[in-house]
Parts: structure tokens; C-alpha cells; sequence
């Protein structure tokens, strides 16, 4: 039962990191390409790393928690890296792609990412830059 | 039945981290090379726990969380270097 609860995670994680890696190969834009690794792929270690924890605990008989710290670190990554991907993409490729997004609802607001940094010291703290 | 399983995760993931090479080689922008690294980057921390797996020790776990670690700061720091072209200020 522990064995087929082990193959069964190992499986189910080898396919969805396989989907995310052929959907970065195989999806025709970036910002099309950015869902695939960052959904997929990461369901697909956090299934691998299911399937350690429950071998390690029923067959080796060494219960431990390490691999979800691993588990936390990716998806609380995941995010953040996918963000600032498409935020250096959007730079990247502004005079190409600029005319062709979606527009906000507001009426002379552009996005938030091609808007200037606040005058005065921002709500990070920074100076502002001389 | 653990065996098996693992080694047909170890070809998914292997596969994986080709198709990210393909990319990675291929890709017409520089975010998609970003891209294909990070990605890459977690096809090898599955690479590195389904290994431990098949061979039954644990003593890879912290090259997997090396490979977390590492990979978030360099993704994080190869993005402020396409958007501002430099890393530290």
C-alpha cells in the first residue's frame, strides 16, 4: 500500500515536470512560456518531494520533515522569480509589445511596471537617486 | 514497484532538463534563457531527491536545498541585471 502511495507520487510528479518543461519548449510566447514552469514544474517537485518524505518514513523507518523545507522555499520562489521575470521581460520588450497590451481601465494610468518611481524617498525607505 | 517508479521519474526529469537546454540554447531573448535556467534549476532539485530516492540514503537532501537556495538568488539577480544592467548598486 506505502509502496503504490510512493510510485504513485513519483509518477504523478515526473508527469506534471515533464509537462512544465516540454510546455517552456513547446509554447510559442514568452509570457505563454512563463506558466509552464512555474505551475508545472513546481507541482511537480513539491509530488517528488511528497513521495521522499513518504519513503523515507514507511521504508526506512526515519520520519523527517526536511524535504518540506524545500517544499516552502520553492513555493514561496516560484512567485517571486515567475514576477520578476515578467517584469524584465515587459522592459525588456517595451517599444515591441508596449501598443499591443491590454490597456488598464482607468484612462491615462499605464501599468504599474513602465510607471516612474515616486519623487520623494518611496515606501521602501530608498534615497531618492541623485 | 519504488524502483520503477523512480526510474521513469529519473528519465522525466532528465528529459526535462534537456528540453530546458534546448531552450536554453535556442531561446530569442535573454528572459527565456533566465527562464530555461530557473527552470532547469528545479528539474535538478526533482533530479537530486528522486536519486536519493532509488538509491534509499538521504544524504543528497542538502544539495537539493543548495540547488533551492541558489537557484532563486541567481534568477533573482540575472533579472535586476537585464533591468537595470548591473546587480549591486
Amino acid at each position: 500500500m506505502a509502496d503504490m502511495l510512493i510510485a504513485a507520487l513519483l509518477l504523478v510528479g515526473a508527469f506534471f515536470g515533464l509537462v512544465g518543461s516540454w510546455g517552456l519548449v513547446r509554447l510559442p510566447q514568452a509570457m505563454q512560456r512563463l506558466h509552464a514552469p512555474t505551475k508545472a514544474t513546481t507541482l511537480g517537485v513539491g509530488g517528488v518531494l511528497l513521495a521522499s518524505i513518504a519513503y523515507f518514513g514507511w521504508v526506512r523507518a526515519e520520519w523527517s520533515v526536511h524535504e518540506l523545507l524545500i517544499t516552502l522555499f520553492l513555493f514561496l520562489t516560484a512567485p517571486l522569480s515567475a514576477l520578476m521575470l515578467a517584469r524584465a521581460w515587459l522592459h525588456r520588450e517595451r517599444e515591441r509589445v508596449h501598443a499591443a497590451l491590454p490597456r488598464p481601465a482607468a484612462s491615462g494610468v499605464d501599468w504599474g511596471t513602465f510607471q516612474p518611481p515616486p519623487e520623494e524617498s518611496g515606501s521602501d525607505g530608498a534615497e531618492p537617486r541623485p | 514497484m519504488i524502483e520503477w517508479a523512480a526510474l521513469v521519474a529519473l528519465a522525466a526529469f532528465g528529459l526535462g532538463v534537456l528540453l530546458c537546454a534546448w531552450r536554453l540554447w535556442r531561446g530569442p531573448d535573454l528572459v527565456d534563457r533566465v527562464m530555461a535556467l530557473d527552470t532547469m534549476m528545479v528539474n535538478v532539485i526533482a533530479l537530486i531527491v528522486t536519486w536519493s530516492i532509488w538509491q534509499g540514503s538521504s544524504v543528497f537532501f542538502e544539495a537539493a536545498l543548495f540547488f533551492a537556495m541558489i537557484g532563486f538568488v541567481s534568477t533573482v539577480a540575472f533579472c535586476r541585471y537585464v533591468l537595470r544592467g548591473l546587480i549591486i548598486e
